[in-house]
């Protein structure tokens, strides 16, 4: 009976959280940590410091991640099923309703406008978070990334060379250099 | 098969997405506009800006988006299966390994290399949308008609605010902004 109640607060407190969580996924990381840590003291700070380093090391959405962390971390299996269901259910819901509304307002001249409008304004967010992505990334400065993203980028962008093979390319030199790094710093690495 | 090509397609996108919901978005692009064509430029573009204006992650709404474009409700329940596969099973093995070894930093060694690509890879999704929203034809160029000022003096204005401290966490309000702001513009232009 009690491990039923603990499923449902997970669902629901993973439900709530990505109903409510606009502005990516760095946001219902703190938000994660607030519910499960300082509200409810499921897992304590320093653990969930580990549990947001294991989202963030993760591929994909690190919304779902985190639910699946969190969700592992209180109830192994069961756990990540919960979390990870009311991670998606809300997403999922909203933009089923918005495809529909979509496909039947799309030729609306106010919708048009509105879409147009706020296509500036995307164009405009998107450009300030790679600002802030680089200098996050030149504050490490490990001089190797700069061409790195240089070549990324002229690959993707003139040459047309799928994000697909770049990703790849990169995890595969990101792998070979920490391999070699560990094999020659031994601890360090 | 549709289901297959959906759930093949987002599985890749939820893979290879490293570093968070904005790296989604070059994935989505080479798989929904390059390599399927189920979306047109403009339609991914309106994508992104829906996704942006709504809560959850990028991937799982591009995802339900698609899907229930291509197939329906059903559609877009294997495209988000697809999407959160991976990730799910990667992140459940670094939970366990973590539980036993609590050591994380070859992973982190990785991501560290792969960053550049994915901050590279995001710029490019960035310019893609950009430049057909300056430059009416898509082309840059400064010929008479070309270049779209209203749409200029919107991004410029958005993008000083994005870099203020008081609005850089509030995009939804600096995109809804811009979208009454067009919507005004064209009503008095009338």
């Amino acid at each position: 009976m009690k491990k039923a109640g603990q499923l449902w607060k997970i669902f629901f407190s993973t439900l709530y959280l990505s109903a409510f969580t606009f502005g990516g996924g760095y946001v219902i990381i703190t938000l994660l940590k607030q519910k499960f840590v300082d509200d409810l003291h499921w897992i304590d700070e320093e653990e969930m410091l580990d549990l947001v380093a294991i989202a963030q090391s993760s591929p994909g959405p690190i919304a779902v991640n985190g639910a699946v962390a969190v969700g592992y971390k209180l109830a192994g299996l069961p756990g990540i099923l919960t979390a990870v269901a009311g991670a998606i259910l809300p997403p999922f819901v909203i933009l089923t309703l918005i495809s529909l509304f979509y496909t039947a307002f799309r030729d609306n001249s106010v919708i048009q406008a509105l879409l147009r409008g706020m296509r500036a304004g995307v164009c405009a967010v998107i450009l300030s978070v790679v600002c802030d992505m680089t200098f996050g990334m030149m504050k490490a400065r490990d001089w190797v990334l700069i061409p790195m993203m240089l070549t990324a980028f002229a690959a993707n962008y003139f040459f047309h060379v799928s994000a697909v093979w770049i990703i790849l390319t990169a995890a595969l030199l990101g792998v070979l250099r920490t391999v070699l790094r560990a094999k020659r710093g031994g601890a360090s690495a | 098969m549709i289901y297959g090509q959906l759930f093949i397609a987002f599985l890749q996108i939820g893979a290879l997405s490293f570093g968070g919901g904005y790296a989604a978005m070059p994935l989505i692009r080479a798989q929904t506009v390059e390599r399927y064509g189920w979306l047109s430029p403009e339609g991914f573009t309106d994508l992104v800006t829906i996704a942006e204006m709504t809560p959850g992650p990028i991937a799982v709404n591009a995802a339900t988006f698609v899907g229930n474009q291509l197939a329906g409700i059903s559609g877009a329940a294997v495209a988000t299966l697809g999407v959160i596969l991976v990730p799910c099973l990667f992140a459940t093995a670094l939970a366990w390994l973590y539980r036993r070894y609590r050591k994380l930093s070859l992973m982190q060694g990785v991501l560290q290399t792969l960053r550049p690509a994915v901050v590279a890879l995001i710029f490019a999704a960035g310019l893609n949308i950009l430049i057909p929203t300056l430059f009416r034809s898509g082309i840059v160029s400064f010929a008479a008609g070309n270049p779209d000022i209203r749409a200029a003096i919107l991004f410029s204005a958005a993008f000083v605010l994005m870099r203020t401290k008081k609005l850089r966490r509030k995009p939804i309000l600096i995109m809804a902004g811009c979208g009454l702001a067009e919507l005004a513009a064209q009503l008095l232009l009338q």
